[in-house]
């Protein structure tokens, strides 16, 4: 599939998904408490891509908290375990987690444990504990929470999991806004942001946004083309290869 | 400057990589050999992942042996003969090598496995040359050394299949070179080098082969490995970065050039000793990062198997 196909696919599965979520807000009773968007639907990766930011603003109907949560395109991972073994350190014990997002970050404007108790913080996924990772079960309980823990590390430490408390902020009672920052390791795929309005430590209110992050121009084309025809991508780089180096003869055997 | 590297997918400084290229060749340029050996732990020590860095630096490796052998090739030093018989084991090497290097990957243990074929053949090639190398520079010295028988028979040279290579003058065991071309692919598929540190010694000793052809011959037969390597990276394990490459190559080329001028002003002993500090040097560098403890043993990989 093309690349301007297949980001069609992508914005039409957003767009119904944005369809289906205003269609359970209009059937509940807390429809349009709140309302929220983003500076940008889509994060395009180019050549010169260093990392963005990304801007939600929305606007709530009276008091109360809003958490964000921003969760990537989910993938199986898996988290290895080096040992050491006859004096050196190799990968020995392994843990596959089936449903990883590729990228989480949790934005509030005041810390959770202050507004909303752990029920409402599970049945959400909102912060790093309360995420469903789909372990897969092979493992004993706290074997699992520690190679969980040390995934959840790893990310953090390539910045694609946080939680920043305190970072929404509030102009006023009702305006609210966040930036949610994109390194650029960020993994490309479609990426849900959900903004939730809390009261009373129960959601009264959430609305889900899609978000794009998908490579565009020459990055783009050379993904594309390595994916897809990857003997043709061989095939070209060999031939591009032979080239400069033969270009790099010619010219240096003048002088 | 930052670019991002479409199939490493991440972000790099090019003029930190057009530094690294310009060094590495320098250093290749001076010491005649291909830098590959370098080039690979110092694209692993910035970010890039193992498999790409070994990818890519296949890629980078064709165009590097393309311009290299031009000037042999003017010369007429490339036995194209024995090449040819050479790539022949070199292509089943390669084959071979880019398999085991997806199995290693799917189990887990590539990294471990790079690191420690570098640590291997890096020490042992390492500890050779300088040895080697130190008592030549003694022999200068002590001029009356007695001089070497100028062939030797061994066991290797009983073998089967013998072949005419007139161009080198040798009668010897297709097997020979085959079997050298086969270590060679293999090299160039799992440790993203040419091998050329590897195969000049071998062709050397273990063929007697005329010294003038060495080289040429040796970047002949890597050019084909090298291509194959990269053909069959990018086929099976999708870590080929042109970006990445196009980015070495550039600084790898100028930075040849002033490497060779600055080679011609050392004694051929004293390069040979400097090389071979510098390959030992590397060798106990990863060897260290083997033994000591990690920053956090647990790592992640989300690519798929």
């Amino acid at each position: 599939m093309s690349r301007i196909g297949r980001l069609w696919t992508v914005r039409a599965a957003g767009g119904l998904a944005g369809l289906l979520a205003g269609g359970l807000l209009a059937a509940t009773v807390w429809a349009q408490q709140l309302v929220a968007d983003l500076s940008s639907h889509l994060i395009a990766i180019n050549t010169g891509f260093t990392g963005t930011e990304v801007v939600l603003f929305g606007t709530t109907d009276g008091a109360g908290d809003v958490a964000i949560v921003v969760t990537g395109p989910r993938t199986p991972v898996t988290v290895r375990r080096k040992e050491r073994i006859a004096g050196i350190w190799i990968n020995a014990h392994s843990a596959r987690f089936e449903q990883v997002p590729g990228y989480y970050m949790v934005a509030t404007n005041r810390p959770l444990d202050q507004f909303v108790g752990r029920p409402v913080l599970e049945r959400h996924q909102i912060g790093l504990p309360n995420l469903q990772l789909g372990p897969r079960e092979q493992l004993a309980p706290e074997q699992l929470a520690l190679f969980r823990s040390a995934l959840i590390r790893n990310k953090q430490r390539a910045g694609l999991y946080g939680i920043s408390l305190g970072q929404v902020s509030f102009l006023g009672e009702r305006l609210f806004r966040t930036n949610i920052y994109f390194p650029a390791n960020v993994p490309t795929g479609l990426y849900n942001v959900e903004a939730l309005l809390i009261r009373d430590g129960e959601v009264v209110s959430a609305q889900t946004t899609p978000l794009v992050v998908s490579k565009v121009g020459f990055s783009a084309e050379i993904y594309d083309f390595a994916r897809n025809q990857p003997m043709f991508y061989g095939m070209a780089a060999v031939i591009g290869a032979i080239a400069a180096g033969w270009l790099a003869g010619a010219i240096f055997r003048r002088m | 400057m930052q670019v991002y590297l479409p199939i490493a997918e991440m972000s790099v400084n090019a003029l930190l990589v057009l530094g690294m290229g310009g060094l590495v060749g320098f250093l290749s340029g001076m010491f005649g050999v291909g830098g590959g050996f370098l080039m690979t732990p110092l694209l692993i020590f910035i970010g890039v992942p193992p498999a790409v860095a070994v990818g890519t630096q296949a890629n980078q490796l064709v165009a590097a042996s393309v311009s290299g052998v031009l000037a042999h090739w003017r010369r007429g030093n490339v036995d194209v003969k024995l090449g040819v018989v050479m790539l022949m084991g070199g292509m089943v090497g390669t084959v071979a090598g880019v398999w085991i290097f997806s199995m290693l990957q799917r189990i887990g243990q590539i990294d471990i496995a790079i690191t420690l074929s570098y640590v291997f053949f890096l020490g042992t090639i390492g500890t050779m040359m300088m040895v080697e190398a130190s008592r030549a520079l003694i022999r200068r010295r002590a001029p009356t050394a007695k001089r070497g028988k100028l062939h030797r028979h061994m066991w290797l040279h009983g073998l089967p299949l013998k072949m005419r290579f007139q161009r080198s003058k040798l009668y010897i065991s297709a097997l020979l070179p085959a079997g050298i071309g086969a270590i060679g692919g293999m090299l160039v598929a799992i440790m993203g080098i040419g091998g050329g540190f590897m195969l000049v010694p071998a062709m050397i000793y273990l063929l007697n082969m005329p010294t003038g052809l060495v080289a040429g011959t040796s970047l002949f037969q890597i050019i084909f490995t090298t291509a194959m390597a990269t053909l069959l990276q990018a086929a099976t394990n999708q870590t080929v970065d042109v970006m990445l490459a196009l980015l070495l190559l550039i600084g790898g080329v100028v930075g040849a050039q002033f490497g060779t001028k600055a080679g011609g002003k050392l004694r051929g002993e004293q390069a040979r000793l400097l090389l071979a500090s510098l390959v030992v040097a590397v060798a106990l560098k990863l060897a260290f990062d083997l033994v000591v403890e990690p920053n956090d043993v647990f790592t992640i990989s989300t690519r798929l198997p």
